[in-house]
């Protein structure tokens, strides 16, 4: 948001009103130190980033009730797939681990297109990456033998990792060097990217023996990411993945705010020319970035088959990529913004599985509910016109600061 | 036709950027808007044009109060805005542009060109201003676009003409052209609106002038009584010296030369044509010329932002042609952009963050991969401090300074480092008069300290104050060389050579 | 200086070699179709005695036309040969603006070679092909025309997908429950919905274009997935509608060739050739159609001229939606009748990509959904033409096509200078 003044009336933030020189020498020392005070008025801030998203959560429950009795859904059905939605998500140990289970490739993919996002870019393809990131994981996994798992998991999910960056690599060189938007390349890559998956599952070397249909074959033992919660109940899924995704929250954190190439990313997704000035190569740049967030996501999608699936399926993603999309946009592309969306999400599939199940409401519901959440989201003015009173309170806009 | 304004106020947020303002606007009469950047002449002549609705205060036309919705019912009522950004569609043509928002159709809604063109040509004829009717707005020269906004004015037979800094994109000849089609218009019976900031077009053509400053009218009369002097002090509130007095330069050896550089665009249209000329340290060079002759492509090469088709730069005795940004940057090259908002700052990032934009990679505030966050913002503070950057905090978003404070802060990020060659972009452009007063000292102090200060400025009067040497630019090319160091460059010669009137034919 | 119009008089100087400016495109370009050529030569090849075979008439025709045979092999190389000529060129001395054309017709013969290889030694019908391509076309056309209408006004619209699969979705809904003609108007008016939608979130609320398109795309898709799974499971009915039939214009549609790829065929393919038509009159040849250009170009002089920038962007965003939502009708009312989920399969996407490859311009967007018409026919012959060559893989070709055009293009052709900004009067 600029506001320039050139047009309006007085200059704006003079703190002092002193004109011609500056500060004397002799508070140069108190001027220092105010200069370096930490900003307040958090507190309207505050409100916004916990307000909006919760108000967002609740319009969004209350138009998809609305939509299940347009659909003739009757209301104490309507009742029970809530119910059941908070049973599954957080009403049980088994429903925690669920949904922690699933929040776990959902923030990793999610952190990819997030940073995508800092960078200026519209990492779309997240599915398509997930795809060639979780089948290469599962290639690799059942090829090779012999290896202890300290050295065949990490491996198997580097290669995950390798492959989605590099898938993503591709729309990023064609944005940096024609100029071809990645939104539609990368769709477009997604789309190849399941024609490629339903070959390669019918290839000798990778298809389940025995079997006709497009299955892999099994991920050996030592390739696969341990249970965490089997000395509690050995049917719970939550798996290892779930430090997996901790670290990377961290790691992501700390490129974007504390490294120079985050800072970097930053400046090229705010505003690519002032990062054109400052030297920094705007084609290398995209390039990493989209690498980056590729990775990311066929780390999820390796963590989903070495750590729920077991093997390679025709649609094994289930359109967790473009749910990442959403927790990138919901957690507002700060790493700890989309872990607290992400497994807010998580909570919601695994409510949505248990809504199904309960209530014999399609799972599609969920669905329509988490694109409300992001509308909401993402025009936070629409929900404050409807919901007025939430913000009644709020310091007016002109007050003068100082 | 007669214009009153009556207790004009707008606000914007917490800006009130009109107040209370009243103003007479008569027929067959020049009247002079003065004030300095960001006191509220546009954002009143916006009020006049329909564009924004004032929050309190009346509009009368012959004495008679209107309201005006949009800019269709201030048009219809026979005011004509020209703007000082040129609002022409660049891949329209001449003629659609002109008839955009009343053109003549036919049936089915059918856009009669044909009709148009006449009319148009028509308009042309009577004003004797030849413009072409079907080139596209972008294939013409910056001069020419103006007379395309006067046309578009004249099309919907405008009785009152406001002019908002027309004179910005015009050669000392142009300007004297320029003021005969005025003085034409005003004697024709049309009320003009001259807005300016600079003090001897107003006195040159103004019948009346009123002043306008912090958003209020704080004084006027017949422009005769007054004297530039006074004025400016009505301008800015307080006595104004136009000169930044910079003392005589001292040079030394050659730090930049640029020999026989062409430069090539991405439509492989030559932009510099074998530019030869240097910059010593200790001495401040000026480039004049209008806008869209080559300058920003002469900034580009020598910061290396653009890739030069053939020629050499040399910095300090090395080649530095294949060098990139970055690396010219660390060879002391700093850069004030033309254009801060758009290539010099990211609005959204704060001051320090801001502060940083170029030296995040390096020793002064990076430990390996990561930055130092406390240093960069207690090195921000420090120059916050030094260059009199007005802000409450160095954690508040740059889009929150006024423009004078974010160039301040964009000079002093560029200023502090081991700087030994300083190209500044139109530095004072769109800035308050303390703020320019405040970066050509600084520009002078980067002289003095040896090193070497490259400006390129479409503010004539800039060029002259500073500059100890000046090279003109017109077409690409460098058409002459001045020397300035006694402050006795020939204004009148200036003006023909940006013209492009003693330059030697491309070989 | 009047008469001036070119900045520089240097010009002549002008046709010295850039030295130091990589044109990427050029060299991907280039590069790309040296490699269609060799695989055309090499990958295409069929025996030198072979004929392929295109019959042209139909047996229930009027006029009865004798089939195009040639020889297959003459055929393909001199295709190598073009292609070569064009890449080798390309990738030397650089296209300019004939980068974009170049590769057009490559993307034509090498389709043409792929078809004629297919053909060796059999026969397959080629105005059948044309007129499946027609038909393909539709749809991709339809979300061109609606980019267009929304990105000549400065509106991206990534929703396009989203709006063909709600128009797909409501032309099954209404047209089982009340007849086509009535799918078809609910059709409409539901992408016009949508339309409205995109307009309030971008418009009046400001949020950023892509992102909104593609929170309309996961809202319809779960939405239309929703119902589908939940009501039409059960209720099938509500599923059925009568897919409309192809009728003939008399004389016209006798024409050999052209006769039954243009004048035999639906509703939706003359309903899309008349839009595309009245389009193109509305935005090049009328007073309305210049002012939406002009808020398009530079919104805030349109302003300045009394244009009204938001009412002008509303109307073309819901007009936009309408279209879609009639070629999201074809999906269902046009060809199968039943709604399934995701039906639209990433169209609306390619209908973007034909947006740009015909330079937002409703002719040059039919013409490249042509195209990806012909691209998708021919896909379904070579599969059942039993090609060596994976399904999985020509099924690709679509996809792989849009990138290469997308890539090869987007420098060349611009869009509108303000696209993707939210107009503010600051």
């Amino acid at each position: 948001m600029t506001r320039s003044s050139d047009t309006h009336g007085s200059p704006r933030n003079d703190g002092n009103q002193h004109n011609g020189s500056s500060h004397d020498r002799g508070n140069a020392g108190d001027s220092l130190r105010a200069l370096l005070a930490p900003t307040i008025d958090t507190r309207g801030n505050l409100r916004e980033i916990i307000l909006i998203p919760l108000a967002a959560v609740f319009m969004a429950l209350l138009i998809g009730a609305l939509i299940m009795m347009a659909t003739s859904v009757e209301p104490h059905i309507i009742l029970r797939s809530f119910v059941a939605m908070a049973d599954g998500s957080v009403g049980s140990l088994n429903a925690i681990s669920e949904t922690l289970t699933a929040s776990i490739p959902l923030v990793l993919a999610g952190l990819g297109i997030g940073l995508a996002f800092r960078a200026g870019l519209f990492n779309i393809g997240a599915e398509g990456q997930m795809v060639v990131g979780g089948l290469m994981a599962a290639v690799v996994s059942f090829s090779v033998t012999g290896l202890p798992m300290a050295l065949h998991l990490p491996l198997v999910l580097v290669s995950g990792l390798l492959v989605g960056g590099l898938y993503a690599a591709i729309a990023g060189f064609l944005r940096a060097a024609t100029g071809a938007h990645e939104v539609i390349s990368t769709i477009m890559l997604n789309l190849i990217s399941i024609r490629l998956l339903d070959y390669l599952l019918r290839q000798p070397f990778i298809q389940k023996e025995g079997r006709s249909d497009p299955i892999s074959k099994a991920v050996l033992e030592t390739a696969e990411l341990p249970r965490l919660l089997s000395f509690i109940d050995p049917n719970l899924r939550l798996h290892f993945g779930l430090f997996l995704m901790l670290g990377a929250v961290i790691l992501i954190y700390w490129l974007l705010y504390r490294s120079k190439l985050g800072f970097a990313f930053r400046i090229s997704g705010e505003n690519p020319d002032a990062a054109r000035y400052a030297g920094i190569r705007a084609g290398l740049t995209i390039v990493i970035a989209m690498a980056i967030a590729g990775g990311l996501a066929g780390l999820a999608g390796a963590a989903q088959v070495t750590g729920v699936l077991g093997r390679a399926t025709p649609g094994f993603t289930a359109g967790i990529g473009f749910d990442a999309i959403a927790v990138a946009l919901l957690g507002r592309s700060h790493p700890v913004g989309i872990l607290l969306a992400g497994v807010l999400f998580g909570a919601l599939e695994a409510g949505g599985r248990q809504m199904q199940v309960d209530a014999g409401v399609s799972i599609d519901m969920i669905s329509i509910i988490q694109a409300l959440i992001i509308i909401f989201v993402a025009a936070p003015l629409l929900v404050k016109r409807i919901m007025p009173f939430l913000f009644a309170d709020r310091p007016k806009e002109d007050a003068d600061h100082g | 036709m007669n214009i009153e304004l009556r207790g004009i106020s707008k606000r914007f947020g917490s800006v009130q950027a009109n107040r209370n303002i009243s103003l007479d606007i008569r027929a067959g009469e020049v009247l002079g808007l003065l004030g300095e950047n960001g006191a509220g002449k546009s954002t009143l002549m916006n009020v006049l044009s329909g564009l924004y609705q004032p929050d309190s205060g009346d509009i009368l036309i012959d004495g008679t109060p209107v309201r005006f919705d949009g800019p269709g019912d201030s048009i219809a009522a026979g005011i004509g805005m020209v703007h000082q950004h040129f609002m022409l569609v660049p891949v329209f043509s001449v003629v659609e542009n002109v008839i955009l928002g009343v053109e003549p159709t036919g049936s089915a809604d059918f856009l009669d060109l044909a009709a148009a063109r006449d009319q148009v040509q028509a308009i042309n004829a009577r004003y004797g201003m030849d413009v072409p009717s079907d080139v596209l707005i972008e294939d013409l020269p910056v001069g020419i676009q103006q007379r395309v906004e006067i046309l578009k004015v004249l099309f919907r037979s405008a009785d009152v003409l406001i002019l908002d800094e027309p004179t910005a994109v015009l050669t000392p000849q142009e300007v004297e052209a320029f003021f005969g089609i005025v003085r034409a218009l005003r004697d024709a019976g049309k009320a003009i609106v001259f807005i300016t900031h600079k003090l001897h077009e107003i006195i040159e053509i103004a019948d009346k002038v009123s002043v306008l400053r912090q958003g209020e009218i704080v004084g006027g009369g017949v422009p005769s009584e007054f004297s530039e002097a006074d004025l400016a002090e009505m301008m800015v509130g307080r006595p104004v010296s136009f000169s930044v007095g910079r003392g005589t330069a001292t040079p030394g050896e050659d730090v930049l030369d640029l020999r026989d550089v062409t430069l090539v665009d991405a439509g492989l249209e030559v932009r510099l044509h074998q530019i030869a000329m240097s910059v010593r340290a200790g001495e401040i060079v000026g480039i004049a010329g209008v806008q869209g002759n080559g300058q920003t492509e002469l900034v580009e090469a020598i910061t290396g932002l653009a890739p030069v088709a053939s020629g050499q730069v040399m910095f300090a005795g090395t080649d530095i042609t294949a060098s990139s940004v970055r690396q010219r940057h660390c060879m002391g090259i700093a850069h004030i952009p033309e254009d801060r908002q758009k290539s010099g700052m990211v609005s959204a990032f704060t001051v320090a963050e801001n502060m940083v934009l170029n030296s995040y990679y390096d020793d002064s505030v990076a430990r390996g991969v990561q930055i130092d966050w406390h240093r960069a913002e207690e090195q921000a503070a420090a120059a916050c401090l030094k260059f009199d950057v007005r802000t409450p905090s160095v954690f508040l978003d740059a889009g929150g300074l006024s423009g004078g404070n974010q160039q301040k802060m964009v000079v002093a990020r560029e200023l502090e480092r081991g700087v030994r060659l300083v190209v500044a972009s139109q530095p004072t452009r769109g800035v308050d008069v303390g703020s320019i007063e405040f970066i050509h000292k600084q520009l002078v102090a980067c002289r003095d300290a040896g090193n070497a200060v490259l400006i390129i400025s479409s503010e004539l009067d800039e060029i002259l104050d500073l500059s100890d040497r000046i090279y003109v630019m017109y077409e690409g090319q460098i058409t002459a060389e001045f020397d300035n160091s006694s402050s006795q460059a020939d204004r009148g010669a200036i003006g023909l050579a940006m013209a492009g009137a003693n330059r030697t034919a491309a070989a | 200086m009047a008469d001036q119009t070119q900045m520089d008089p240097a010009r002549l100087a002008a046709s010295q070699p850039v030295a130091n400016v990589t044109d990427w495109r050029r060299i991907i370009s280039g590069f790309t179709l040296v490699m269609l050529a060799a695989i055309v030569l090499f990958l295409l090849d069929a025996p030198w005695d072979s004929v392929s075979t295109f019959r042209i008439s139909r047996p229930r025709d009027t006029w009865a036309v004798g089939n195009l045979v040639v020889p297959s092999q003459l055929i393909n190389t001199l295709a190598a040969i073009i292609l070569a000529f064009l890449g080798t060129r390309l990738f030397l001395r650089g296209g300019g603006r004939w980068t974009g054309l170049s590769l057009g017709v490559g993307l034509i013969i090498l389709a043409m070679a792929f078809l004629v290889w297919a053909t060796a030694g059999k026969a397959i019908s080629l105005t059948g092909m044309l007129q499946a391509t027609v038909v393909r076309a539709v749809p991709i056309a339809l979300a061109a025309l609606g980019g267009i209408l929304c990105e000549r006004v400065a509106v991206i619209n990534i929703a396009i997908e989203g709006m063909l699969l709600a128009g797909a979705f409501a032309g099954a809904l209404f047209g089982s429950l009340m007849g086509g003609w009535a799918g078809i108007i609910c059709a409409m008016l539901t992408g016009g919905v949508f339309g409205l939608l995109l307009a309030v979130l971008v418009i009046t609320y400001r949020v950023d274009q892509i992102i909104a398109g593609v929170v309309i795309n996961l809202f319809v898709l779960g939405l239309t997935s929703y119902v589908s799974s939940q009501v039409f499971a059960e209720f099938r009915w509500l599923n059925k509608a009568t897919p409309f039939r192809a009728f003939k214009i008399p004389v016209l549609g006798d024409i050999p060739l052209i006769g039954p790829v243009l004048f035999n065929q639906n509703l939706f393919v003359y309903g899309a050739l008349i839009m595309v038509t009245l389009s193109t009159y509305y935005l090049f040849y009328t007073r309305m159609g210049l002012r939406a250009r002009a808020v398009g170009e530079h919104p805030r002089a349109a302003d300045t001229l009394g244009i009204d920038v938001i009412k002008t962007r509303y109307a073309h965003v819901i007009a936009a939606g309408m279209v879609a939502g009639f070629g999201g009708a074809w999906f269902t009312l046009g060809s199968v009748g039943r709604f399934d989920e995701n039906m639209t399969f990433g169209r609306g996407f390619i209908g973007l990509a034909a947006m740009i490859f015909g330079r937002w311009h409703p002719l040059g967007a039919l013409a490249a959904a042509l195209v990806f018409g012909f691209a998708d026919s021919l896909q379904q012959k070579l599969s059942i033409l039993n090609t060596p060559i994976p399904s999985e893989f020509l099924s690709m070709a679509p996809y792989i096509a849009t990138i290469v055009v997308v890539a090869g293009l987007v420098g060349r052709a611009r869009p509108p200078a303000a696209i993707g900004k939210a107009y503010t009067k600051d």
